[in-house]
């Protein structure tokens, strides 16, 4: 490590004679613009200065280094979007909607996990979705993955989707679905942000999801399959940690209200739901 | 001729300086300071203390650290934030030593200061480094004067206290002549550990703003114009990524409630040097009620000028005489987003302390920071400026200019017209924010990308954001002339032009599309005394610090032959910036902006310079 000896005078600094800069030449001089040509004696430089000086083995590490911590960071973030309690006419229900990921600027792993289901009984609906999220433009990211659901009728699916921020920072997730069982179905949601001050913000949410056919297993009947609409304030009390309490009407549409009636079941629920959202 | 050497050998003259140390701890029966014992976890205290060259030990350390009502861990300099300030002298032989006692690697760059490229001080750029108790020297000729400053080039340790101020004085008479001078460095400090500053900034957008558009606000815009920014993605009020409360803002190490005095005796010619050695922050400088004469900017002299406000961007200095008569003066260091100030009081009268102006209400950004140049200038920072307080009794019939007749605005501005805009209804429907047609094919565009400027103007005339409008006199670069005029009257061999590109969202930051992280191999390659004027063209809504290690380069600003020299040139949002630089320092230097978390996001390029031609020297 002790480079003392190293000399200047003995250095090899390439191909120096690769050509000279004939600054004198400009004979117009004028300021218009000139051309973006480079001398070539710009290129002659060696391709790393400093290793001609320190060693390129001493300097090999830290230029690794160097570059990665420049611009390819990677990060975790986990979001609990949605964590609810919801009051409604009959038993009062649950929910919870979560996503996280790990990942750089343009390449992350997204994972996301919804469910919901009445206290006292059986789990309405549990997945989870795994995916590589990669980013196609400046605001959206394309996903493609896989879900699986978790009960009644347990299916796997492959997913299609995209999910970013839209003009008025809309937030959009949208979903295509194909399961094991050949089913076609996808789900759109937005969320908005609507900051009242500083701290409280109102979120307008609605969600649609649609099916290609009906799918009496699942109860699900074919093109529009439900809605859900909601209005949620809270209050940051940091941008991680914020409280909210809301409105969210779902409504069973088609081929899912007629299921829904069969089964005796109410196809339009209002909740008044209180929750938290957090992320770190 | 080069002195390099790690923890496996030994350091004579650093055990000796301790030992010598130690005597003198001893002697006067003081306890010997942490971090000359080499403990760690000590207080570090608030700076300045001064160390004279030729030879100078610099010890780097961590400690918890004070300021104002903050307390947090920190990295300091000889026991203090900000490390002492290192004074030189030019024409002589600087020996500067370096001791690192973390327990990660470091490094310290002399920002400003011309010398072999190998002791610039970026690891894994110039040198490899500093191991944790390890040693560096460097070693030069200092061959200029003027106010220069130093830092951390690893990681974000510069966000922790790792920085300090220099002193080069002149080797002949000092053209400015003063009684007495203060160094004045700005800086910010938080307990918040620097990488989860950038973690927040990378996933949540905004997260640092106490001051965004809400449907109770007081900023005056209209419905129209808050959809549209909503429309476009982006906010009007990102103005500093992070800002107060997060950071305290602090002179010299002190936050406001430390009361910091500057003495000063009447009718005295006081020299200020202003340092910004903060992270994130550009500053508003004012003295209410003492004019200040800029005669110095990044070291270089300047014909005097008097202003009565400045901002100066992060890494910037400025040298500044006052001649306050006797009384109390307050130094007052806005934030530009006007979150919080940095403050310290001039005073004849030790234990007196003035009275700090209120912070101004927050500027917002306009069409011109969209790179919509010369189409609404008029409607430009309607909210910042006059110092009006409290928005609730403003007169908003007057201030309604979404009544303003758009169609006789004078849009002409001495700046390129842009005639095929339609000004007709402000409709900012048929403005494309982001054609990549408009990028030269040097551009790589992708998701980093968010906006480009349609029009960017060359704005060296700007005064900084918020202070367009202001009733005094402020500073422009414009302004600025070097106090000897270049001889060498050389015109560029060839232009380059260069985009400042980013994206808010996903907090993406790069030159020509590019982050640092994927260049590697291919640097800015300049031939040996190539004279180029590059052009940046910022194609984002932030104004950026733009530095060039090791070589000063001269702002295009109409000066003719008296161009200021610089190190560090602002580029306004949506605008453009041009210098002329002249390579004539051979080796790699580091080129980045100066926002600390967008360096680190991969706003950098390396700048290589070929070595001469020896055969013809």
């Amino acid at each position: 490590m002790d480079h003392s000896e190293v000399e200047h005078g003995k250095m090899d600094h390439g191909k120096e004679d690769a050509g000279r800069a004939n600054h004198g030449d400009h004979s117009g001089h004028d300021m218009k613009p000139k051309p973006m040509t480079q001398n070539p004696q710009a290129q002659s430089g060696p391709p790393n200065a400093a290793d001609a000086i320190w060693g390129a083995d001493a300097m090999r590490a830290s230029r690794k280094a160097l570059y990665n911590g420049h611009g390819n960071m990677s990060l975790y973030w986990f979001q609990g979007d949605r964590l609810e309690y919801r009051a409604r006419e009959g038993e009062d229900g649950y929910l919870w909607d979560v996503q996280g990921y790990y990942g750089n600027d343009t390449d992350k792993f997204w994972f996301k996990s919804e469910g919901e289901g009445s206290f006292g009984e059986e789990i309405e609906q549990a997945e989870v979705q795994a995916l590589w999220s990669r980013a196609i433009g400046p605001f959206f990211d394309l996903q493609a993955g896989v879900r699986q659901d978790f009960h009644g009728a347990e299916r796997t699916y492959l997913v299609l989707g995209a999910q970013g921020v839209a003009p008025y920072f809309l937030e959009i997730d949208i979903a295509t679905f194909l399961s094991n069982k050949g089913d076609l179905t996808a789900r759109i949601e937005g969320e908005y942000d609507h900051r009242l001050t500083q701290k409280l913000i109102l979120q307008p949410r609605a969600e649609i999801n649609l099916s290609a056919q009906d799918i009496p297993e699942l109860e699900i009947g074919s093109v529009v399959d439900s809605i859900e609409a909601g209005l949620r304030l809270r209050y940051e009390i940091t941008p991680e940690f914020a409280p909210y309490i809301g409105i969210e009407q779902e409504w069973k549409l088609g081929g899912s209200r007629d299921f829904a009636i069969a089964d005796g079941e109410d196809p339009s629920v209002t909740n008044y739901v209180i929750g938290l959202r957090f992320w770190f | 001729m080069i002195k390099a050497f790690n923890n496996s050998l030994p350091d004579p003259s650093r055990r000796t300086f301790i030992q010598s140390l130690a005597g003198v701890a001893a002697l006067a029966s003081l306890p010997m300071p942490a971090w000359a014992s080499g403990k760690m976890g000590g207080t570090l205290r608030n700076g300045m203390d001064e160390v004279s060259g030729p030879n100078v030990h610099l010890h780097i350390a961590d400690g918890m650290f004070h300021s104002d009502n903050r307390s947090g861990h920190g990295i300091g300099l000889n026991g203090t934030i900000p490390g002492p300030l290192i004074r030189l002298r030019e024409g002589t032989r600087a020996n500067l030593m370096i001791h690192n006692m973390l327990h990660e690697d470091s490094s310290v760059h002399w920002h400003g200061l011309l010398l072999p490229f190998q002791y610039d001080g970026v690891p894994g750029l110039s040198f490899p480094g500093i191991k944790p108790s390890g040693n560096f020297t460097a070693e030069f000729d200092v061959r200029q004067s003027g106010t220069y400053w130093y830092h951390s080039h690893s990681g974000l340790q510069e966000q922790m206290g790792h920085y300090g101020p220099i002193i080069i004085d002149p080797e002949g008479k000092d053209p400015v002549e003063y009684d007495r001078e203060h160094v004045i460095l700005l800086s910010e400090f938080t307990d918040m550990h620097p990488h989860k500053i950038m973690k927040k900034l990378k996933v949540a957008e905004g997260y640092f703003s106490q001051q965004k558009t809400a449907t109770f606000d007081d900023y005056d815009m209209s419905v129209e114009e808050r959809l549209m920014w909503g429309r476009m993605r982006m906010m009007p009020t990102d103005i500093a990524d992070v800002s107060a409360p997060t950071y305290t803002y602090m002179i010299n190490g002190h936050g406001p409630a430390d009361n910091l005095e500057l003495p000063f005796e009447s009718g005295e010619r006081v020299r200020l040097r202003f340092i910004n050695g903060s992270a994130m922050t550009f500053f508003n400088i004012r003295i209410p009620g003492l004019p200040m004469t800029v005669v110095q900017a990044d070291g270089q002299n300047v014909m005097p000028t008097e202003v009565d406000e400045f901002q100066i961007g992060i890494a910037e200095t400025y040298d500044v005489i006052v001649t306050p008569k006797a009384g109390t003066f307050a130094l007052a260091a806005e934030s530009m987003d006007r979150s919080g100030m940095a403050q310290a009081t001039l005073t004849s009268q030790l234990g007196q302390h003035a009275k700090f102006p209120m912070l101004r209400d927050p500027p917002l950004l306009s069409m011109v920071d969209m790179g919509h140049g010369g189409m609404a200038e008029g409607g430009h920072d309607r909210h910042g400026g006059g110092g009006h307080s409290g928005h609730a009794s403003m007169d908003k019939e007057q201030m309604d200019h979404s009544q303003m007749d758009h169609s006789k605005m004078n849009h002409g501005s001495p700046k390129t017209p842009m005639p095929e805009m339609d000004h007709s209804g402000h409709d900012m429907r048929a403005m494309k924010m982001r054609d990549t047609s408009l990028l030269p094919a040097s551009v790589k565009v992708g998701p980093g990308i968010d906006m480009v400027a349609m029009n960017p103007q060359d704005r060296m005339g700007y005064p900084g954001l918020g202070l367009d409008n202001v009733p005094h006199r402020v500073l422009n670069y414009k302004m600025l002339r070097a106090l000897n005029p270049d001889d060498n009257h050389r015109e560029p061999d060839r232009e380059m032009e260069l985009h400042l590109t980013g994206n808010m969202e996903r907090y993406m930051w790069s030159f020509d599309g590019k982050k640092y992280s994927s260049v590697s191999d291919s640097p800015l390659r300049f031939a040996y005394d190539e004279k180029v004027r590059v052009k940046l063209v910022n194609d984002t809504m932030m104004a950026h610090p733009i530095h060039l290690h090791g070589i000063f380069f001269e702002l295009v600003n109409g000066a003719g032959h008296a161009q200021p020299k610089k190190h560090t040139v602002i580029v306004q949002p949506g605008s453009s910036a041009t210098f002329d630089a002249t390579f004539n320092e051979p080796g790699d230097w580091a080129f980045h902006c100066h926002l600390l978390y967008h360096m680190h996001a991969g706003m950098m390029q390396t700048v290589s310079v070929a070595f001469p031609d020896k055969i013809d020297q």
